[in-house]
């Protein structure tokens, strides 16, 4: 248990390092791009004094070391300052969109994560057969769709020609978890078959991978029926690569929903982020940028500990 | 086997008749079990014996209704207490194994699962097929273990396979096909893996249960004196046929057939004393030596010499630093403490500060062949780049010497200069590594286990070629070996290492008749001989002969 919570704070302080690296990255990428975010956000009527009343209350006439020591600073005392373009608290700005990417993101890995397994299991099982083929011809048609071809396909099957679900999503706060559920569904499916066929066939050759090792043979040889092999003897050696696949794609439902939540209109943060970059509303795009790295650096750390718990070797030492 | 005699008259338990079992390989489908039949009665031993590819861990796995993938029973007939598995269909086959007929693997490291606890294991086929609940089953398991010298089985049983030791699972593998109180035991090579003290710890413990529980089993070796001390009938094996087949003692002492008798006389070479080495000065001196990988201290204060065309032997079982010794003296590991000397002159420990002269005189022989040798490359080239290296022939030049030392170790260099290693075989394989080490004139030649993966003829040829190499060229051996038969068949001193110290050396004859070591009586004790009485006898005469378990502390 020590040498896990060890690895821990190791990972969290390099997580903490790896997030001030992309903040910086960010934040002058940024200031490489041309244009002016105050000509921008007023617009062509403003005056020259208004431009510059502005710049200065956004601190826009610093140089652009000041203006990053000055964010950096605000965030470490817990203030994500004020979104440029709107002149709003961030914090407001991001907090509902946020849960809502939270909460299309477990929607989808619920469907997803349990199909995955389920599907990786059973055509490991029943290897090459017509079971096998047909499943690995499905998903990997789905991932090999752009994601938004997959969105208006799932729209014109389930929205338009059967009028099961909304084609598109609007959410209020007050929202029970029913409807919610209910209007989030296509696309949360839509994000289900962009990631399962990674998760599945991870999860398929993983276990054939251990399928030929001595003590699966030892297992057949003391009478073991061929489920409880994959199950029980097999899965959970393979569960430290399905655990990583797993928790790339679970990311990947955070940080890669941009596309998605275009298509539906969702209010998530990928739109959010979206609009920020055009404004160069950089505060608000520098906070989203941090989240999606945050999601992914703590998500990674997840799959590692995971993977050394699966592992009694790592867990109980000698 | 001495007692109890086999019941003749006793229904057949297994009776498998002209069975033909064929593979599908690269090179398309072959025979690799052909026409053969046995028989095993209740409380029988069958010894089942041969050199690899014999077929006998195929056979081994049939009389379960097993072949591995790619292969498949084309033909005969397997009866298990009257009833044809052939023709079975899998879940009849799955409810028959491990109930009625249980298998001991070869690599208990590797036969068990690394993700449970061992008394989940072992008694799974007993809680699935028996019908018996888990409490039955662990009590049963704890009874068996204590049979087996656990001490404290619950103690054990809640340990992972990677927390206990080689000697211990094979015991706990054996414990597991116990379980579900099967009628026969297969066990395939199930102390191959171990070390010779170790060895007979397992033996006694398996062949004791199997007795007092009164089981038939089939015992499948490649080693003539392990099969003789556990098998009341041998059947002698070759290329998937049966050779003959007599009850132990026969076998022993009144072989009928060339082939057996050729298996049985391999440990009878010995190397012709050329005598008068000791008044040279010594090629190789170590002093003091030290080397560890990490914190991890594995050789300490080791101090030996090798003489002018002398073969010395550095014997140990695993985990006793005889390889660490070997990579030093090639550089391939600075130790932490010591110094080396090369024919008088100091020898830099690091490989990078050694002459261009230095490195040609000492080479190295590795264990594994198919590793050794780079599959990409022709016998031309892999022989050829010393000679390039070290000599600067080029071209017909560098043929013709790499043809000179191909005729020298008896491969034909027309024949075998343009082949690539997968073309060999394990043995010809070998004797190219051996060639390639040859080829510049080295003074000194690393041999680390050299024989280990060959079969005891090929093994036994690959010694005669050594021997009569040093002669020819006047080099000196380093042979580092745990096979203590193949030591004093070749060495002209012996060095006895011990958890990373030297615990004795001298003259190979004197360590082994009169050994003054504990540790090296110990040693030599437990080879087992060619004579089904020696377990029996040596049980008796070592009481401290560890047959229970070492824990390691938790």
């Amino acid at each position: 248990m020590l040498t896990i919570l060890r690895l821990i704070l190791q990972r969290l302080i390099l997580g903490a390092a790896t997030l001030a690296v992309i903040s910086l990255i960010v934040f002058f990428g940024i200031e490489l791009l041309p244009g002016d975010p105050a000509a921008a956000i007023l617009g062509k009527s403003a005056t020259a004094e208004t431009l510059a009343a502005f710049r200065h209350e956004m601190h826009l006439d610093l140089p652009a070391w000041q203006r990053y020591a000055i964010w950096a600073s605000d965030v470490l005392h817990g203030d994500f300052g004020r979104s440029i373009a709107t002149g709003r608290s961030i914090d407001t700005l991001i907090g509902g969109r946020l849960a809502n990417t939270f909460f299309l993101a477990a929607y989808a890995a619920l469907i997803a994560v349990p199909l995955a397994l389920g599907l990786g299991v059973l055509a490991a099982l029943h290897r090459n057969s017509v079971f096998d083929r047909v499943v690995n011809l499905i998903t990997l048609t789905a991932i090999s769709f752009p994601e938004f071809f997959v969105a208006y396909i799932l729209v014109y099957l389930l929205a338009v020609s059967v009028n099961l679900f909304p084609g598109i999503t609007s959410l209020s706060p007050d929202l029970p978890l029913w409807d919610r559920l209910f209007r989030s569904t296509l696309p949360a499916l839509t994000l289900t078959l962009v990631v399962v066929a990674h998760m599945m066939r991870m999860t398929r050759a993983a276990i054939i991978s251990l399928m030929s090792s001595p003590y699966i043979e030892m297992a057949r040889l003391k009478g073991i029926g061929k489920v409880r092999i994959v199950l029980r003897h097999a899965l959970p050696n393979a569960l430290a690569p399905i655990i990583n696949v797993v928790a790339l794609n679970l990311a990947y439902l955070v940080v890669g929903v941009v596309v998605v939540e275009v298509v539906f209109a969702y209010p998530g943060l990928g739109q959010l982020l979206v609009d920020a970059v055009s404004t160069r509303d950089v505060p608000l795009v520098q906070v989203c940028s941090l989240i999606f790295a945050a999601t992914y650096i703590l998500l990674n750390l997840t799959a590692d500990i995971l993977s050394i718990m699966s592992n009694p070797r790592l867990l109980h030492s000698r | 086997m001495t007692d109890p005699a086999p019941q003749t008259e006793a229904p057949l338990l297994l009776d498998i008749r002209d069975l033909w079992i064929e593979a599908v390989g690269e090179d398309g489908v072959k025979p690799i079990v052909k026409g053969i039949s046995l028989h095993l009665r209740p409380g029988e031993v069958l010894g089942l014996i041969g050199e690899s590819g014999a077929g006998k861990s195929t056979l081994g796995l049939a009389a379960m209704g097993y072949a591995r993938p790619g292969c498949r029973i084309t033909r005969g007939s397997i009866r298990f207490k009257g009833q044809e598995l052939l023709g079975l269909t899998e879940t009849q086959l799955t409810a028959l194994r491990g109930r009625c007929i249980a298998y001991v693997a070869q690599s208990a490291a590797a036969a068990f699962n690394p993700a449970h606890r061992l008394i989940d294991q072992i008694t799974e086929t007993a809680i699935r097929s028996s019908r018996i609940s888990r409490d039955q089953a662990e009590s049963r398991a704890r009874d068996l273990l204590r049979r087996m010298h656990f001490n404290d089985p619950d103690a054990i049983g809640r340990r992972y396979p990677h927390q206990v030791s080689g000697g211990q699972l094979q015991r706990l593998m054996t414990a597991m096909a116990m379980v579900a109180d099967p009628d026969i035991i297969i066990f395939d090579e199930p102390t191959t893996a171990l070390d010779v003290t170790t060895q007979i710890g397992v033996l006694a413990s398996i062949r004791e249960v199997i007795r007092d529980l009164g089981k038939a089993a089939i015992y499948i070796t490649h080693d003539l004196a392990l099969v003789a001390q556990m098998a009341d009938r041998i059947k002698v094996l070759r290329y998937g046929s049966e050779v003959e087949e007599a009850p132990t003692r026969v076998m022993l002492s009144d072989p009928r057939e060339d082939y057996t008798r050729s298996l049985w006389a391999v440990r009878r070479f010995r190397k012709t004393n050329d005598g008068a080495l000791k008044a040279e000065a010594p090629v190789l001196e170590i002093r003091q030596m030290s080397a560890g990988y990490g914190n991890r201290t594995v050789i300490q204060d080791i101090d030996l010499a090798v003489g002018a065309r002398e073969t010395l032997a550095i014997v140990g079982e695993s985990g006793s630093g005889k390889s660490t010794t070997a990579q030093v003296i090639c550089g391939l590991l600075a130790p932490s403490n010591g110094a080396l000397e090369f024919q008088g002159a100091p020898l830099s420990p690091d490989r990078k500060g050694r002459s261009r002269q230095q490195l040609r005189d000492i080479q190295m022989v590795f264990q594994m062949p198919d590793t050794a040798l780079n599959p990409r490359q022709r016998v031309r080239d892999i022989v050829g780049r010393p000679v390039e290296l070290f000599l600067g022939l080029r071209g017909k030049q560098k043929d013709d010497r790499v043809g000179d030392i191909l005729s020298m170790i008896g491969m034909e260099p027309g024949k075998f200069i343009d082949r690539f290693p997968h073309e060999l075989s394990g043995g010809q394989k070998q004797r190219i590594a051996i060639a390639r080490a040859l080829v510049c004139e080295p003074k000194l030649v690393i041999c680390d286990e050299v024989t280990s993966s060959l079969d005891q003829l090929v093994a036994e040829e690959i010694l005669m070629l050594l021997d009569r190499t040093r002669k020819a060229l006047g080099l000196s051996y380093v042979f580092v070996s745990h096979d203590l038969e193949t030591v004093r068949a070749i060495a002209d001193r012996v060095v006895v290492m011990s958890n990373g110290r030297i615990v004795e050396q001298g003259a190979t004859d004197s360590i082994f008749a009169s050994p003054e070591n504990e540790y090296t009586r110990l040693l030599l004790a437990s080879v087992p001989e060619m004579n089904a009485d020696w377990l029996t006898r040596r049980l008796s005469e070592f009481t401290e002969i560890d047959v229970g378990p070492n824990f390691p502390p938790i």
